[in-house]
């Protein structure tokens, strides 16, 4: 029987929100193939615990490494685990997040596994028994179509865009023995950034703000708006902002940023160049605020207004606060 | 500090992206090329830390067709020592670009290996990883800072919500990520003596693929919006669009 392998990914002894979408992608693949999924995940003492939830999205087995030393990301330990399994198991396909995390371990698992890799998989099918994905080439502008013509087919699925699925699977947790050592390189636990854990490429709504928004000094209205919104809500920015040192790197989304696939993306003061767009354009629901009509931003959103943002913000905070509270 | 680079020529991020009759690469008609921009960043590193240490040795490796000889004659430019052209054309199948890549850097001395985090053509971030693992080095990728000390290295990548530190000892593979430097412009002496300086071109290995391209396409064109309104008069009419219909409050 066709079995699929998805790798997940802890972050302090906390299974990371896009371990729910690789379980799913890989639950989806594996229907297709007509077989089962498998559920791999490294962490601290604990985290077997908290990776029995997997099974809520279709994991039928789920292999648990559990260490100190893996409270940080442990690349070597990674590697020895899922080629391991792979041996043992022979999975027709393997499932990994295109996180940081994912985009790091994918390539050499993909090397260990003698196979090819397809990065930021955003469509999975199987035809005559072949695996076929759909990636983004060009920053967007572009969609290829790659057929792996031998098993195990390895792939990175972009973040927010396999939305996790309830699909009970048997869930049966398994301990598995992986030495942490040796290790070719060390790494250390991640230090946060400025506003926690959650970034903007994972979050579900992102509030980013560009040039018009007039100076860093301005940042409380979208941090307000932000707030309204509830959880899940990161800020982004323009390169225009993040070069003029109004907000940090991390923040930027576009071509040379990143590429957020929100369910809600709002534009404020942002003028949509063809690199912002690049970033952002697969976003489900696109808001924009902007005083000029003319502006490419509203070529690609679902909804905007047209008006100076100081005049808008406020009021777009106080109704999503007013229609959420009640 | 001896540093191998690995460079691609891609086409300009400015480039308008028109699929070739044959449905699987681009048209190349108005197409203008250029180093890959994280590779810049990389070669930059690379002449920095030979600066640093006042010797050793910058090499620029590309895997391209012979007018990406354009785009090593701009590392040489900038401060590379050599360069070497695998002439062949890249593939879509990272292994495919890793294994070329390896077999050539394979028996070559070196101290670093750098890449560029990625290549902005088929965005796959996968090269510099696979060819860590294909000659056994460590490895970090989407490195914004880099501290090299005696043989111990430590790298800062970006990562979601933060940084993280990894530390290897030499000799080992970084992929740059912007922010880890400002590449420098080659300067009229550097575009002068790259003239002079030693390109080598052999072809690159051929390697099997078991990733096929099927087909590229363009995304379906977004569908043009709708002007809710204009000012905070409009705001109440969107909030309400995006509950009930968008579904997303
Ligand atoms: C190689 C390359 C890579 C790039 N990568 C990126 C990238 O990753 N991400 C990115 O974002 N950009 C990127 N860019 C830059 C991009 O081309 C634009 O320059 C940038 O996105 C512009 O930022 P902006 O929209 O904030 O600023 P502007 O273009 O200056 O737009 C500001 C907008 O605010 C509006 N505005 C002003 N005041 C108000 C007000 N009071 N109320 C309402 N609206 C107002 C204006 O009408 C205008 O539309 C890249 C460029 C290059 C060449
Ligand atoms: N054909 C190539 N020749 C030389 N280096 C390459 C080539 N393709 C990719 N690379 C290197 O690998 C990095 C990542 O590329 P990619 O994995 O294709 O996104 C690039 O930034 C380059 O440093």
């Amino acid at each position: 029987m066709a079995r699929v392998l998805a790798v997940a990914e802890a972050r302090g002894g906390a299974l990371r929100g896009v371990s729910r979408e690789v379980v799913t992608a890989a639950r989806t693949l594996a229907s297709e193939l007509g077989g089962g999924v498998d559920a791999l995940v490294l962490g601290p003492p604990g985290i077997a615990e908290a990776a029995g939830e997997l099974a809520g999205h279709g994991a039928d087995r789920i292999f648990v490494g559990e260490s100190d030393a893996y409270g940080a990301y442990a690349p070597d330990a990674e590697l020895r685990a899922a080629a391991d399994l792979q041996g043992r198991e022979g999975y027709d396909a393997v499932v990994l997040a295109a996180s940081a995390q994912g985009k790091d371990l994918a390539p050499r698992l993909a090397v260990r596994l003698g196979r090819p890799l397809a990065t930021d998989v955003t469509a999975i099918e199987v035809q005559n028994g072949h695996v076929v994905v759909v990636r983004p080439e060009y920053a967007g502008k572009a969609l290829a179509r790659l057929r792996f013509t031998a098993a195990p087919a390895v792939l990175s699925i972009r973040p927010n865009v396999f939305l996790p699925e309830e699909r009970p699977g048997a869930g049966a947790v398994e301990t598995l023995a992986v030495d942490p050592e040796p290790v070719r390189a060390r790494v250390q636990p991640v230090e946060g950034g400025e506003r926690g854990a959650l970034d903007v490429a994972e979050a579900t709504i992102v509030v980013s703000g560009g040039r018009g928004m007039g100076g860093p000094e301005n940042w409380h209205l979208l941090e307000e708006l932000g707030d309204a919104l509830g959880d899940g809500v990161a800020l982004g920015a323009s390169r225009a902002v993040v070069d003029a040192g109004w907000r940090p790197h991390e923040e930027q989304v576009g071509q040379t940023g990143k590429v957020v696939t929100p369910d809600l993306y709002f534009a404020i003061g942002i003028s949509g160049a063809i690199q912002h767009l690049a970033g952002m354009r697969t976003a489900k629901v696109i808001v924009a605020v902007n005083k000029d009509p003319e502006a490419p931003i509203f070529d690609v959103a679902d909804f905007g207004i047209v008006g100076d943002l100081f005049e808008v913000l406020p009021r777009l905070t106080e109704e999503i606060r007013k229609v959420r509270e009640g | 500090m001896r540093s191998i680079v690995c460079i691609k020529r891609v086409p300009d991020t400015e480039t308008r992206v028109r699929i070739a009759a044959d449905g699987v690469s681009l048209d190349p008609s108005g197409v203008k090329y250029v180093l890959n921009p994280y590779d810049e960043i990389a070669l930059e590193e690379a002449i920095r830390l030979k600066e640093e240490a006042g010797e050793g040795s910058v090499t620029a490796l590309c895997l391209g067709p012979k007018e990406a000889a354009e785009q090593l004659r701009t590392a040489l430019a900038m401060g590379a020592d050599d360069a070497v052209l695998l002439a062949g054309e890249p593939s879509h199948d990272g292994l495919v670009t890793a294994k070329a890549l390896a077999a050539e850097i394979e028996g070559r001395e070196f101290d670093l290996l750098l890449f560029g985090k990625q290549a902005v053509d088929d965005d796959n971030m996968q090269v510099p990883a696979m060819v860590a693992e294909l000659l056994d080095l460590p490895c970090a990728t989407v490195v914004v800072g880099l501290e090299v000390s005696g043989r111990h290295v430590t790298a800062r990548r970006e990562v979601e919500g933060g940084h993280e530190t990894v530390e290897f000892d030499l000799p080992g593979v970084v992929a740059a990520q912007k922010g880890l430097n400002e590449p420098r412009y080659p300067s009229l002496k550097g575009i002068m003596s790259a003239k002079r300086k030693p390109l080598e071109e052999k072809e690159a290995a051929a390697v099997e693929s078991s990733l096929e391209l099927v087909s590229l396409s363009e995304p379906p064109a977004p569908e043009a919006g709708e002007i809710v309104g204009e000012g905070a008069d409009a705001v109440p009419e969107l909030v309400r669009k995006l509950r009930e219909e968008a579904k997303v409050l």
